[in-house]
């Protein structure tokens, strides 16, 4: 193959690559990876825009199960005493299974600041805590 | 570390007296109640054989309850330890009333091998081989709720050896065998190794970093052990500290040996007795021992060099090779060249008149 040629299949590849690259930044949800690794996030402290839908990839490293609860101080402080066992119902509520990845999708209005929190015993005092601010 | 071997004929042993606080020095049972009252370790080692004792005392309740021990190699045999051993080595240096037994888990899981399963009185005992992440696996599947700090403690572990010890207390059935409040089943592994080591790293699963661990550990060599890391030093973290360290009596032998599968005890030995008082977050080691003269504890047995063993000196490589060619050439070479041409100016020109 000639020069030329193979400068025209590079050049071709890069178009593709970046209509690809269009379409996905397009209508999909923004994703985000929080690796959960001995009992910690990371990161720590996200910032993400407001009024975008972002999809949390949830990956849990740990043989232990874990939380990745979301919410202003009230609803830490709700979830601090609370008895559900088991999280799943709400985007913001995630239970992560022991070596597993979860996937959950939120939208924010406004800009502000959240923790995510694991609520499972222990895990909190442990350092299980992220922030989340939402510009 | 088979510097412990033969020729030195080595004797250790090791009786780690766990406090109260210590209760389950791996894990806690599904309910996290705490009913095991005391843990107490015991290992002894002899050409090139660990023999490990423990024993778990009952506190009451029902259910299930479990604990988690790494251990430094496969035993060969598990069976009923003797009856009076770890009370008498107590006895030896800390003459105070002291309670045995009862220990806690065992089973299967998916990428851990089940190297051997033991039913002792009410002790389910599980022989596994596996990675952290398959360890606290199998333990989860297992009904055990393992605290936020089990993923990295048993990777710590993992990494220098696989072999855990899982032994599961079945309080129904210690209640169906009349067992009572404070009754123990001391369990005794025999373990072909050339790394003993104890780990003391363990003890401190589940708790704050604030909370403080104590427990005693008896050793039982040959001659006067060095230790890793040593009471007293900057590595201990204050965390340590040597409260009795002696020629062993006769009777103190004697009496260790006459009791069941303790026959390997020698005719002479050095009695030490380490104390731990350190808070769980500077516990993040265990104990190496060199009991063979050499006076060389191993630093990845103390667990200093994280995960897995220290790295290999650095190798010589061709690039290396060519940097310190080239960093000697170029000074010797100029060197050289100045002095030619100096010699040439020189025998070109009177030096004077």
């Amino acid at each position: 193959m000639s020069y030329w040629r193979l400068r025209s299949a590079a050049l071709a590849l890069l178009l593709l690559a970046g209509s690809v690259a269009g379409c996905s930044s397009g209508n999909a949800p923004e994703r985000v990876e929080i690796r959960i690794h001995y009992s910690h996030f990371d990161p720590s402290a996200l910032t993400v825009p407001h009024g975008v839908a972002i999809t949390f990839v949830l990956i849990n490293e740990d043989p232990i199960d874990h939380e990745w609860m979301l919410g202003d101080a009230a609803f830490h402080e709700r979830h601090r005493h609370g008895t559900e066992a088991h999280h799943g119902l709400r985007a913001n509520e995630v239970s992560i299974a022991a070596l597993t990845t979860v996937e959950t999708t939120l939208t924010f209005g406004a800009p502000r600041s959240l923790q995510y929190i694991c609520h499972l015993p222990g895990h909190e005092a442990y350092g299980m805590v992220g922030t989340l601010t939402i510009t | 570390m088979r510097r412990l071997a033969a020729p030195f004929s080595a004797i250790l042993v090791t009786l780690a007296l766990a406090a109260p606080t210590l209760a389950c020095g791996g894990l806690i049972g599904p309910n996290g109640a705490v009913n095991l009252l005391r843990t107490t370790t015991l290992a002894g080692y002899h050409d090139g054989v660990e023999h490990y004792v423990t024993a778990f005392e009952f506190a009451g309740g029902g259910g299930a309850f479990g604990s988690i021990i790494p251990l430094p190699g496969i035993p060969t045999s598990v069976v009923r330890g003797g009856d009076w051993t770890l009370q008498r080595l107590v006895r030896e240096t800390d003459p105070q009333p002291l309670f045995f037994d009862a220990l806690g888990t065992a089973a299967a899981s998916p990428r851990v091998i089940v190297l051997q399963q033991v039913r002792i009185d009410a002790l389910d005992i599980t022989i596994l081989k596996g990675g952290g992440a398959e360890i606290g696996v199998w333990a989860k599947d297992h009904g055990f709720s393992l605290p936020p700090d089990a993923p990295e403690v048993l990777d710590f572990y993992a990494n220098r050896s696989p072999i855990f010890m899982a032994a599961s207390f079945d309080a129904d059935a210690a209640a169906a065998r009349g067992q009572a409040i404070g009754d123990g089943t001391p369990v005794h592994l025999t373990i072909p190794t050339d790394n003993p080591w104890v780990p003391l790293r363990i003890l401190a699963l589940g708790k704050s970093a604030a909370e403080t661990v104590q427990a005693d550990v008896y050793l039982l060599t040959d001659d006067r052990p060095a230790l890793l890391p040593a009471p007293g030093s900057k590595l201990a973290e204050g965390g340590l500290a040597l409260t009795h360290s002696d020629a062993a009596s006769p009777q103190l032998l004697s009496d260790l040996r006459s009791d069941k599968g303790m026959e390997w005890v020698p005719q002479s030995a050095w009695l030490s007795k380490i104390a731990i008082g350190a808070t769980a977050a500077n516990l993040r080691f265990d104990l190496a021992i060199d009991a063979s003269g050499g006076g060389k504890p191993s630093l990845r047995d103390a667990g200093f060099a994280p995960f897995g063993p220290l790295p290999a000196p650095p190798a010589w490589n061709p690039l290396w090779v060519m940097l310190l060619v080239i960093s000697l050439a170029v000074p010797l070479g100029g060197g050289w060249l100045l002095g030619v041409a100096l010699r040439n100016a020189g025998g070109g020109r009177p030096l004077a008149g």
